[in-house]
């Protein structure tokens, strides 16, 4: 264990930059400058606690105390540096895409849009990032409230409703993680993440341990999209693309399945899951939810709503990993935060670029919008064969340890709901493709692919998962570090 | 020197100046605020520093006329009383800089008899905040409650109705607290608090013993305003002028809790007392059904004020039902909360007067999105405040929330934990709805060509700052929640 401050200047990095965003607030090019600044900044921040990570040692930074005997501690373990490192990466290039797009749409109130962003990653970094319940929950809520002015920012009735629904979601999930913390502490003395578990070895009653249990998924299945209580996110789309792209497919939801694995691996340990039952009940949840998003996706003619449940599914994909209680299957889980991220947020820059582009958000007026936006849907096209699992996309691998997992645990269900899930998946984009690609279009004449700005990120992200597919340990080794984190979980004994 | 005798001076700062005052506004009328803010700024300044050289030392016991008890009366200056000074006077102090403006536009010309009461006033709360005697408790009741209905007719035109309903209750409080001192002293001959508590346990329990705490607790309930005795409070505080309600909402009803822990707590001592009566379970339900229906009722209201003092009705539950569970976290709960809400509720109701001064109404259906622009300062101090109402982490709200729903889970009483949680939502949505209102714009207003430039308006420097002040002091000290909980945690008995 190290003792450094580097975590916490991950956090405050971008919040720094608020200040400067907000005071540059009438020379747009100064502002935007002072965001990728901090994002790459923040990046290479993270980035320098990747070899702490990888080789299994934790940069702990200990600052005042939040509570008596309880510090606000930031811990960079292996999982917390993998998650900051794939929300931190990939807001790089949603900055760049959002200049492209913020201006190409003419947006209102930039200036609040990009100071609110600012302030959810650094939200994000101190959730990858909190050593201890409290902090985690402050973080969690601090996340809450900054994503809020960004759901509603096009202030029509429509964002307006879809704010008031996410803070009802998200408050009520926020209320009930304080209580399942401060049942945690009552009964156990301590805060502090522990891989193998908080609970791993003290003796309550069933009853007690099921309802902290249920608390604590309340607290984060909202923002994991976990059925029945993920309505919110279809809702949320009223939000500028980018968010949703960032936010609704990365940071903010990414943030509850985190949440998901923290509990699952660090507060209530694989062990105690499997000796109450908990990880049939997080299972069925997981199972219904990939089912049932993938059936509604369908139904959705909206292709940003479309992209919505399909995100709702493949959050559950993640639980899912965790709810197996293997190695190999909570490997796949966390693989697949990394896939889901590359593989969406390129879906959600083409839906972005489609509509500053052509303003065409419906799957029925695609047609033949490939021919006018090549590079646009041909990344549209791997990210979506990606996410049915088809190789060498990096969606295929994740899927494939999920599904060995389960072998693994001996299980057959899981493996049956994601073949079909993936059958699903192709069932609800092929749409999309034939229609952008074989169908005739009207009204496409002088138009030509988005700006810049907008297409080079979508390449960028649409390339990495193809990458990431072939060579997963390319670059930072998220590979090993995935498996390293999975197999820690399981190792104690 | 001044160590022996800080327990006098302070109350006496306030005798002093509402002396000085009448004789001074022969001259100069004006000068009554500037005189007052200056008394007050000194109690206030001797009150801190009371707190910050008395921490964990010996109560300090003032006899005066060194006629020791149970002959004479006694001042007792322990962490307690000290604690509740310093942030009483402090609180006075800001609203009375705030009040500068104020006095020439709601009232000009009883500024001399305004300022003389207010200091009148506070050495009756500051008297009962210090005395260790149950009689003299009553006399010092009787002075702040008097006060406190001439400053409460000061103000609109139902204002003298209000405070007519007011005194009767009121009085109706304070002859049954006496008739319960009475009681009590035909049992045990003293009327001295500590007296009392170390004969108590001597003397059986006897049928007068009881009555005495039943009127007694009535009497202070009525003046805590404790649901079902709190039918004075909405209509007082709303019809008063902005200053006192400001002045009177904060410090007024926790005082008299505070006088109730004083009683129930230190001088009977909880376990004797449900070792006869149920007291504690029933002020405990009472509190949660007053968390409710204050919470409730501030969602129905429409205005500003009415809002705030159904508020304040709720939040003198959590007070209530902290020292209630008769455990160390739960006093330390609702102690911080007696802080936290002082400089909340202050905070809010100067934004109130703020914004009746400036647009000459605080009436919430009226509120749009150019108060924003208009009030920056202001709304900035408001928002800060109503996340820090609702328990939004790292705001103070949130601790005092968070040890209080430590000190249920502790007393596994699940309900009590479900009031809590749900009464933090229900501040949401009384908070989050004026919050719409004020920074996104109404989209059912349609825009008519170039939006209207709205300059700013903000009420004089002397009302912003202590408003700001205010916001701001409540994350410091949720940050800095740790020295004050280990200060309480030496004060509980």
């Amino acid at each position: 264990m190290i003792e450094s401050f580097t975590p916490l200047y991950a956090v405050i990095c971008s919040l720094a930059a608020v200040p400067l965003i907000v005071l540059s607030s009438r020379r747009p090019n100064l502002r935007e400058f002072w965001t990728i600044l901090a994002a790459l900044v923040k990046f290479g921040i993270v980035l320098s606690l990747l070899p702490h990570a990888a080789a299994g040692t934790t940069v702990t930074a200990k600052l005042f105390e939040i509570a008596p005997g309880v510090p606000l501690l930031l811990k960079a373990d292996p999982l917390g540096v993998y998650f900051a490192l794939i929300a931190s990466g990939l807001w790089i290039f949603t900055s760049f895409y959002s200049i492209g797009y913020m201006r190409g749409a003419g947006e209102k109130k930039q200036t609040r849009y990009f100071a609110y962003f600012a302030i959810c990653l650094s939200a994000t970094m101190g959730i990858a990032f909190a050593g201890n319940l409290l902090t985690f929950v402050l973080f969690y809520e601090m996340l809450t409230l900054a994503t809020y002015p960004l759901v509603v920012h096009k202030e029509t009735q429509k964002a307006i409703d879809a704010g008031r629904q996410y803070l009802v979601y998200t408050l009520t999930a926020g209320v009930l993680l304080v209580a399942a913390t401060g049942l945690t502490y009552i009964f156990t003395g301590t805060m502090d993440f522990k891989a193998g578990g908080i609970f791993r070895g003290t003796s309550l009653a069933p009853a007690v341990m099921i309802s902290i249990f249920l608390l604590f998924l309340g607290g984060v299945a909202v923002k994991a999209g976990i059925m029945p209580v993920h309505s919110w996110l279809p809702t949320a789309m009223a939000a500028p693309t980018p968010v949703s792209a960032l936010l609704h497919a990365v940071a903010v939801v990414k943030s509850g399945v985190f949440g998901v694995v923290r509990v699952v691996g660090f507060v209530i340990g694989p062990e105690a899951m499997s000796e109450f039952g908990l990880n049939d009940i997080l299972f069925a949840l997981a199972g219904f939810t990939i089912i049932m998003a993938s059936l509604l996706a369908f139904r959705q003619e909206n292709l940003k709503r479309r992209l919505a449940y399909s995100t709702v599914a493949h959050l559950s994909y993640i639980v899912l990993g965790a709810s197996l209680i293997t190695p190999l299957g909570m490997t796949g889980g966390i693989m697949h935060i990394a896939a889901h991220a590359t593989m969406k947020i390129t879906l959600f820059f083409c839906a972005g670029a489609i509509y500053v582009n052509l303003h065409r958000e419906d799957i029925a007026e695609l047609n033949g919008i490939a021919k006018v936006m090549p590079w646009t849907m041909g990344a549209f096209t791997i990210g979506a064969i990606g996410l049915a699992g088809i190789p060498p996309i990096n969606g295929f691998l994740s899927k494939w340890f999920l599904a060995v997992g389960a072998l693994e645990g001996g299980m057959i269900l899981p493996v049956a709901i994601l073949v079909l899930s993936g059958l699903l998946n192709i069932g609800y984009f092929f749409p999309i493709i034939r229609n952008a690609y074989f169908n005739e279009g009207e009204h496409l004449e002088g138009h030509t692919e988005a700006s810049p700005f907008m297409v080079a990120p979508i390449v960028i992200t649409a390339a990495l998962s193809v990458l990431f597919g072939i060579f997963p340990n390319l670059f930072f080794g998220l590979f090993d570090l995935a498996g390293a984190i999975a197999a820690g979980l399981f190792a104690i004994k | 020197m001044i160590e022996s005798h800080l327990p006098v001076y302070i109350p006496f700062t306030f005798l002093a100046f509402s002396l000085v005052i009448p004789l001074l506004a022969i001259w100069k009328d004006d000068w009554s605020q500037p005189v007052a803010t200056a008394g007050a700024g000194g109690a206030a300044l001797l009150s801190l520093y009371g707190v910050l050289t008395h921490a964990g030392s010996e109560p300090l016991r003032y006899y005066f006329g060194g006629w020791p008890p149970p002959v004479g009366i006694e001042f007792v200056y322990d962490g307690l009383s000290a604690f509740m000074l310093a942030v009483v006077n402090i609180v006075t102090f800001l609203v009375l800089i705030h009040s500068r403006k104020i006095r020439l536009a709601e009232f000009a010309s009883k500024q001399m008899a305004f300022y003389s009461v207010v200091m009148l006033m506070m050495l009756g709360f500051n008297g009962m905040i210090l005395t260790g005697d149950l009689f003299n408790m009553f006399v010092f009741l009787e002075i702040a409650s008097l006060s406190g209905y001439a400053l409460i007719a000061i103000g609109g035109k139902p204002a003298p109705v209000a405070a007519f309903r007011y005194l009767i209750i009121g009085t109706v409080g304070g002859s049954l607290y006496l008739l319960g001192v009475g009681f009590l002293y035909n049992v045990t001959g003293t009327l001295n608090m500590k007296d009392v508590a170390d004969m108590l346990p001597l003397i059986a329990a006897e049928r007068s013993l009881v009555t005495a705490l039943i009127l007694m607790a009535v009497g202070i309930g009525i003046k805590s305003a404790l649901f079902p005795m709190h039918g004075w409070l909405p209509d007082s505080y709303t019809h008063a002028s902005s200053t006192s309600s400001a002045l009177i909402a904060p410090i007024g009803t926790k005082v008299a809790a505070y006088v109730l822990i004083r009683i129930l707590l230190f001088t009977f001592g909880l376990e004797q007392i449900n070792a006869v009566v149920p007291l504690t379970t029933i002020l405990g339900l009472l509190a949660c059904a007053g968390i409710l229906y204050g919470s409730i009722m501030a969602i129905a209201q429409f205005e500003l004020k009415r809002m705030l003092a159904y508020s304040s009705v709720a939040q003198i539950g959590y007070i209530i039902l902290g020292f209630s569970l008769g455990s160390v976290l739960g006093l330390i709960g609702a102690l911080l909360h007696v802080l936290n809400h002082a400089v909340m509720k202050a905070c809010l109701f100067m934004v109130a007067a703020n914004l009746r001064l400036q647009e000459g109404h605080s009436d919430i259906r009226r509120m749009d999105d150019s108060y924003r622009l208009k009030y920056p300062g202001t709304m900035a101090a408001f928002t800060l405040a109503a996340l820090s109402m609702i328990g939004l982490p790292p705001l103070a709200g949130f601790f005092s929330k968070w040890y209080l729903a430590l000190a249920v889970i502790e007393k596994s009483n699940w309900l009590f934990l479900v009031v809590l949680l749900v009464s933090s939502l229900l501040n949401a949505v009384y908070f989050f709805r004026i919050l719409e209102k004020v920074y996104l714009k109404n989209p059912k207003i349609q825009e008519t060509g170039a939006p209207p430039i709205t300059p700013r308006q903000e009420p004089p420097a002397s009302m912003l700052w202590p408003t700001l002040i205010l916001g701001v002091m409540l994350l410091a000290l949720g940050l800095g929640n740790v020295p004050i909980v280990n200060f309480l945690e030496g004060a509980a008995p």
